[in-house]
């Protein structure tokens, strides 16, 4: 697993983040470090035979009653919205003016 | 003793028999933190009015003859990650500054329920990823028992409040050691249940599959009293469990016969403790109160076996690999549109149209054509001045791990390695009831020492990661002190399910001992 600078400004996009290039940088720096160190245990370790463990409770499939229920108050959910209106969050143009 | 640093099981058969008010309790509380917050910082949010009009109305309904919930009267303190309706929920960052949840978590209205006196939201790392409680975006908690130390985190917040007096209990959340470290920093008992034993309901999510809320107490009884409240089945939480809940209180008065604890050997043979230059050991003073802790069991009666955890060297990375996995899924959220902090939209408009006109007179049709549309640069602008670098960090590691190229060789393979983590564990409880350790490394450390190490920061919680890649049900008890007067941690962890069986050896523990009952000297003495 690499951590260029390089790497950084393409895995920051999928990430949804951006950074100036000293902040790339550094950070490039510090995961590498953190990378080595993964890719030095993951080396050490035969998994081979082993199945992945995805859940550790042996839940499966939990299910709940299709029951109508009160839900969140629309207005005390808008009312956390960085810009809105009187009924939906306003975003930035998608398709221009 | 003060009523600050009374024992919350003594504070409530006070307030029971009369002898005592809320509005006392919570008034010298508040006192507490008046005079010692402005230095311990372990609060964001006191909610001194609230707090005060919730006691003031348990203390007339208990004289009216009402019946009581059972934390009746009890302040107890909330970290910022669990949504409460009526105060703000920040999670210790820029992303949720002004957020205001529009519900509470299951366990605040469980603590509702049994008449808990709710005073405040304590500090955290940001969004819970730290060991130190120094990423919170509110600057950083100190340690009550040496201001220039750490207090341990992400839980510091908490487990500092709890040890400077400020409320007899409250709740954390550890995902990798969250509330055992902090809880071992300050002095404090902390537990973190089974996974599944308490809803994650209205937790801001960190780790999904490891996330576990608990409590923080001044002793085991403490705990288990708040635990009584917290545990549960929660039909609103897919990984809640549904079993049958015992009076913790009342089981932790029954010793455990034929006790057999186990110690690691790879705890002690340096196998975990890495060999690079900035690798840090298990520092001598830890490994000696962790074996006198031992011996106390020896004397009541315990057997000891030496154990292996042969996986325990790979569950620092693949703790790593899947917590950062789960928090780049998890703040996937916080786009800036919903809730959370926005960036300058004007300002980002502006480059875009900036860049699409110098483009435009370029005729770079190409060029125009892969331009970053406004409102993705707008998420990653928000994103961007929001976060701070730990979780930038983390949500880039956990944005690689989980790509088509890394998600075989690292998230699966950590997958892997969970399960022999959990098989090793299973053996281990083939063999003894309870597997007994150090919790961290070190005792308290300077602020800024590890602040920007994040992989040695990471590697200090090689002790308790463990138990929550296995869903085990672990605590951290006060067992000494270190000669620069800082406290140890003994790390006592059990099968899921099993919060009963590892009460009672902690209790054991706490009846043959006085650690837990040592006091920092002067909570908010001055830098």
């Amino acid at each position: 697993m690499d951590f260029s600078p390089q790497d950084i400004d393409k895995v920051s996009l999928v990430a949804r983040l951006c950074f100036t290039p000293d902040e790339r940088d550094q950070i490039a720096a510090q995961l590498e470090r953190i990378a080595n160190y993964l890719d030095a245990c993951l080396a050490d370790s035969d998994t081979s035979d082993v199945a992945p463990l995805v859940s550790i409770t042996g839940l499966a499939g939990v299910f709940a009653d299709d029951v109508v229920r009160p839900s969140c108050d629309r207005e005390a959910i808008l009312a956390n919205a960085p810009k809105r209106d009187d009924e939906c969050y306003l975003v930035p143009a998608i398709f221009g003016e | 003793m003060s009523l600050s640093f009374c024992s919350a099981t003594e504070l409530l058969t006070r307030l029971q028999a009369g002898e005592i008010s809320s509005v006392e309790v919570t008034s010298e509380c508040l006192r507490q933190i008046d005079a010692h917050d402005a230095t311990i910082h372990a609060f964001v949010h006191v909610a001194r009015d609230a707090a005060l009009a919730q006691a003031a109305e348990i203390d007339r309904r208990r004289k009216s003859g009402e019946a009581m919930g059972p934390l009746a009267g009890l302040p107890v303190a909330l970290k910022d990650n669990l949504c409460t309706r009526d105060a703000p929920t920040t999670c210790g960052s820029r992303m949720f500054e002004r957020f205001c949840p529009p519900y509470d978590a299951t366990v605040v209205t469980r603590l509702h329920e049994a008449d808990a006196v709710l005073i405040g939201k304590t500090n955290m790392d940001e969004f819970a990823m730290g060991s130190s409680t120094e990423t919170s975006c509110w600057g950083p908690t100190r340690n009550p028992w040496d201001p220039r130390c750490v207090p341990g985190g992400s839980s510091g917040g908490a487990a500092a409040a709890v040890a400077a007096g400020m409320t007899p209990l409250a709740v954390g959340s550890d995902t990798g050691g969250s509330i055992r470290q902090p809880a071992s920093f300050c002095g404090v008992t902390g537990l973190k249940p089974t996974y599944g034993r308490v809803s994650r309901y209205g937790l801001v999510a960190l780790a999904s599959s490891m996330d576990q809320v608990g409590p923080i107490g001044r002793s085991v009884a403490d705990v288990a009293l708040l635990l009584n409240v917290l545990a549960g089945h929660d039909p609103s939480e897919s990984t809640s469990i549904d079993a049958p809940i015992t009076d913790f209180t009342d089981s932790i008065r029954r010793p455990l016969d034929g006790l057999t604890i186990g110690i690691v050997r790879e705890h002690y043979d340096g196998c975990l403790d890495g060999d690079d230059p900035s690798s840090e050991g298990l520092d001598a003073e830890i490994e000696a109160a962790v074996r006198e802790a031992v011996r106390v069991y020896q004397t009541l009666g315990a057997r000891v076996r030496e154990i292996s955890l042969p996986h325990s060297r790979y569950a620092v990375a693949a703790f790593c690999i899947l917590a950062s996995g789960e928090a780049f899924a998890n703040l996937a959220r916080c786009d800036g549109i919903h809730y959370g902090r926005r960036a300058d939209e004007a300002a980002v408009l502006a480059d875009w149209n900036a860049q699409s006109r110098a483009l435009e007179a370029r005729h770079d049709q190409q060029a125009l054509d892969h331009l970053e549309p406004p409102l993705s640069r707008l998420y990653r602008a928000s994103r961007s001045e929001a976060f701070g670098a730990e979780v930038k960090r983390r949500i880039l590691l956990g944005t690689q791990v989980l790509s088509e190229d890394c998600y075989e060789a690292y998230y699966v393979k950590a997958q892997r390695l969970r399960r022999l983590v959990r098989d090793d564990f299973d053996a281990a409880f083939g063999e003894v009831d309870v597997v007994v350790g150090p919790v961290a490394p070190t005792a308290a450390y300077p602020l800024g020492r590890r602040l920007h190490d994040p992989l040695l920061m990471y590697r200090g919680d090689r002790y308790t990661v463990g138990s929550n890649l296995a869903g085990l049900a672990a605590i951290s008890v006060p067992c000494g002190v270190t000669a620069a007067g800082l406290p140890i941690g003994l790390h006592l962890q059990c099968p899921p399910m099993q919060d009963e069986r590892l009460l009672r050896a902690a209790q054991m523990f706490q009846q043959a001992t006085d650690w837990h009952t040592r006091r920092p000297p002067s909570p908010g003495k001055k830098l």
